[in-house]
């Protein structure tokens, strides 16, 4: 109860309410480290304390869920003591970017981000940029999907894009984010891969899923497209169809409904988020975050929770994830640049 | 009614005492946080979800509603003591509550805003139980046109609010409209008037403007002045309304009612707008115009009526369609998922129970946060007497600490001492605050309502015009703005009646202003006296 009472302060606060809690897991992680062996202990079983993730968005949101799960499940598997979540939200989660860019050789922070932080850098013209951070791991990733209203005119995918293409500023497209987020890219790229110059497309941004939805039950767009959660239950009740889903695989929630390889086009577009840490940590700290992570990947409690929330596993982590950020990075790069959006 | 027989088990399952206490606990967070300007119900929401994964989820969803109407109460009580809005929903409420209390009435606006926001509350929760299907299929018809005409009929009503002289009034609305332009723009994606200055990229709040320009301005101006004139010392009045009070704050609160509700359950209405319809509608309606800006009951209880009855909105669409339509929505709807609940179209059918218990754990909150809240009235009114140099360093601490809260950033310090400046500005010269506000809150919602029926339309203008909610709106506006006009015309012609030929060019000239015009209508009975 007496926790339950403080907590309502501003997340200064929190934090430490938090932090006060976390004493006595630390107590055991700290115990837990004397057995690794002790040139690491040095350096590496550091992580049994101050271990900082930062939000580049606010408390709530998609990221900050992922953060404070992620969070959670290392303390309570005890693979590391504390570790303080906090929020800095602000431009598309640049300004928690340059934040993470300057805190150069900082091995104790690391940062939630994924697919919308790599088009924010881009759109916000920001100074720092993903290829000066450490990419520490992919953690999950969830499929986009292509959605039209319940009396929509066309039956599948096929339809969809054959009228798309015949006049693509007729057909409207909505999304749960501005320009340069996942949901504006996802319709981008697959204008491109189906042949219609991205500029063509009439993208309208709405404010998440609580506008995007209305827009779409309200047949005031041709289709809509976002993460397949965002629908679920709107489909269970009849109220949209989902024509394509965007994974390599059908989704074992959606098992009738195409991937878009299937139906021909090419293209594979996911909305994952992973973490990473400011430029020039020191190889050790680099594996501290790596170990930890796997480790939690491996848990009990982290498979609960994703079978919970709904996320699909992506586990990828240094180089592998290095590799990856830098392909998507490009990739954002070429649709954003078509568009006159970066640059 | 069904729905009756179901609100009266929810009643059966809320009304046990942990339960209780836990309501309670959520009304008291809740007026907490709507106490400190920056920090909302969202956040607290959002920040309490990992505590309350060990209740249970009825629980935990009687203690978020209980935070979600407890931080509409508690915006309102620093608005009127301290001139401080803890949410943006209260910005309005300062304007006259503020004054009322310097004249010695803080505890009738504290009671008058108690009691419209129960009553708002009440009426609002009910409606809730009885039109929530035909409300939602309503509500999902609307698309952006329609929005963007509800926002021109409130710009509309903003000219009512212009004050005495208009030109000023303009100046204001424009500084508004200026500041709400700052940040990301959302159809493009790109920063606009930020100047390379991260922090500005996401806007300024309109909390952090309203309490900069509103609670720093008037500290800023009591400081220069502080020296040369002796401090008045505020009145402590009666502690309880009086008659006059009531009957001039009952029809307020129902209207106030009338307007939130329906705003709350448009999926981009929001609360800010109805309490400036109402805050408008009741200055136009008031026996008594002259007293508006001085401290009218008015327009204390009415907008406190809306923004209540439209946080009741807000949880139609949320319950009926499992559309979030505001921030807290959102988290609370996070939380259900988090309990391996699928909030939707499908949470009424498959989870009675957890809904109804819901609704009823509201009526409950509603009326504890009455009872903590009305005798503490006076009580908190006794905080003006305070010696002045004290009550605004409390205020400046406060003003700050919420600013600050909110993103931990020095940056927002600078700012808030930067809208100080320019609220000492408007102050200094004469320029009202209130279209002011108006342009920052609806400047950017009509923009970007009115681009996205544009981007609809394929850039054809006739995608303004939309569905007959919008062919009303533009009905009405064409109604407020020409009748001043005809009257003005119907003057003219009596006045001088040797001269029809000049009738059509008086009108087509007046109609060139068609803004300024129309902006007096309220104040027709004064604008002979005013202009000089």
């Amino acid at each position: 109860m007496s926790t339950r009472t403080s907590t309502p302060r501003p997340t200064v606060l929190v934090g430490a309410t938090l932090a006060v809690a976390a004493l006595t897991l630390t107590a055991c992680g700290a115990t837990a480290a004397k057995d690794t062996d002790s040139t690491a202990a040095a350096a590496g079983a550091a992580p049994a304390s101050n271990l900082q993730i930062m939000v580049p968005n606010s408390p709530g949101g998609g990221y900050d869920t992922t953060a404070r799960t992620a969070a959670k499940v290392m303390e309570t598997a005890k693979i590391t003591g504390s570790i303080q979540v906090f929020n800095l939200p602000g431009a598309g989660g640049t300004v928690g970017l340059q934040r993470t860019v300057n805190e150069k050789g900082n091995g104790k922070l690391a940062m939630q981000m994924g697919l919308g932080v790599v088009g924010a850098a881009y759109t916000q013209k920001s100074a720092a940029t993903l290829n000066d951070t450490t990419p520490i791991a992919k953690l999950i990733e969830e499929a986009g999907a292509i959605v039209v209203p319940k009396d929509s005119p066309y039956p599948d995918i096929t339809a969809l894009v054959a009228a798309w293409k015949q006049d693509p500023k007729k057909v409207n497209v909505g999304g749960g984010s501005s320009p340069g987020g996942p949901d504006h890219l996802l319709p981008m790229q697959l204008a491109k891969a189906v042949g219609i110059d991205p500029k063509q497309v009439s993208y309208i941004g709405f404010d998440g899923g609580g506008e995007l939805l209305p827009a779409l039950i309200g047949n005031k767009i041709a289709f809509g497209a976002s993460g397949f959660g965002e629908f679920m239950d709107q489909v269970k009740a009849g109220q949209v169809k989902i024509l394509a889903v965007t994974s390599e695989q059908r989704i074992p929630a959606l098992p009738d409904v195409p991937t878009l390889k299937e139906s021909g086009i090419d293209l594979v577009f996911t909305n994952w988020r992973g973490i990473v840490a400011p430029p020039g940590i020191s190889a050790a700290d680099k594996q501290t975050w790596i170990d930890a992570l796997t480790k939690m990947h491996a848990s009990q409690g982290w498979k609960d929770e994703m079978a919970k929330r709904g996320w699909t596993d992506a586990f990828v982590t240094g180089d592998d994830f290095g590799t990856f950020l830098k392909a998507q990075d490009q990739a954002v790069a070429e649709v954003l640049t078509t568009l006159g959006l970066a640059g | 009614m069904d729905n009756l027989q179901n609100l009266l088990d929810g009643f059966g399952h809320v009304l046990t005492p942990m339960n209780l206490l836990i309501a309670l606990l959520g009304v008291t967070i809740g007026t907490a946080v709507g106490v400190l300007p920056g920090i909302g119900p969202a956040m607290t929401v959002a920040l309490l979800l990992p505590v309350t994964y060990g209740l249970e989820p009825t629980q935990a969803l009687i203690l978020f509603a209980g935070i979600f109407y407890g931080g509409m109460y508690g915006g309102s009580t620093t608005s009127i003591l301290l001139n401080t809005p803890g949410e943006s929903a209260s910005v309005v409420t300062a304007i006259e509550g503020n004054k009322m209390a310097k004249a010695g009435r803080a505890a009738q606006a504290l009671a008058t805003s108690a009691i419209g926001s129960f009553i708002a509350g009440t009426i609002g929760t009910l409606l809730l139980v009885l039109v929530m299907p035909q409300v939602v299929s309503f509500a999902v018809s609307l698309g952006a046109p329609e929005y963007f005409a509800i926002m021109l009929v409130a710009f509309v009503g903003a000219s009512a609010v212009l004050g005495s002289s208009r030109i000023r009034g303009f100046a204001a609305l424009l500084i508004g409209l200026a500041i709400g332009v700052i940040g990301i723009d959302r159809v493009t994606g790109q920063q606009r008037m930020t100047y390379g200055v991260a922090q500005l990229a996401d806007g300024i709040d309109v909390v952090v403007v309203a309490v900069g320009i509103f609670a720093v301005g008037e500290a800023l101006w009591v400081a220069a002045h502080l020296r040369r004139k002796a401090a008045e010392v505020i009145p402590v009045g009666r502690p309880w309304m009086g008659r006059e009070d009531w009957k001039r704050s009952w029809k307020p609160w129902l209207r106030g009612t009338a307007y939130g509700f329906p705003f709350g359950a448009l999926p981009a209405g929001g609360a800010e707008i109805p309490t400036f319809l109402s805050y408008m509608t009741e200055r136009k309606l008031a026996k008594r115009p002259e007293e508006f800006g001085h401290g009218a009951i008015e327009g204390v209880a009415g907008p406190e009526a809306a923004n209540n009855a439209s946080a009741a909105g807000t949880l139609v669409p949320m319950l009926a369609l499992g559309l979030p339509t505001n921030a807290t929505a959102a988290i609370m709807l996070a939380a259900l998922q988090g309990y391996g609940l699928e909030p939707g179209p499908l949470l009424m059918e498959k989870q009675p129970v957890l809904v109804w218990t819901l609704i009823a754990s509201l009526f409950i909150g509603n009326t504890m946060l009455l009872v903590l809240n009305l005798p503490l009235a006076p009580a908190w009114a006794k905080l003006l007497q305070i010696p002045r140099p004290y009550l605004y360093a409390g205020i400046l601490f406060f003003a700050s600490m919420g600013a600050y809260a909110v993103n931990a950033q020095p940056f927002d310090l600078f700012l808030l001492l930067a809208l100080g400046l320019l609220g000492f500005g408007l102050r200094r010269f004469g320029l009202p605050v209130l279209p002011l506000i108006i342009g920052v809150i609806l400047g950017p919602l009509a923009e970007l309502q009115g681009r996205r029926s544009l981007q609809l339309s394929g850039g054809e203008l006739g995608g303004l015009v939309g569905g007959p909610v919008a062919w009303v709106c533009y009905a009405i506006i064409a109604v407020v703005l020409l009748w001043p006009l005809g009257r003005l015309a119907q003057r003219a012609w009596s006045a001088r009646s040797g001269g029809p030929d000049d009738g059509p060019d008086a009108g087509g000239g007046a109609g060139g202003g068609v803004g300024g015009a129309g902006a007096d209508r309220s104040a027709s009975p004064t604008s002979t006296e005013v202009t000089p």
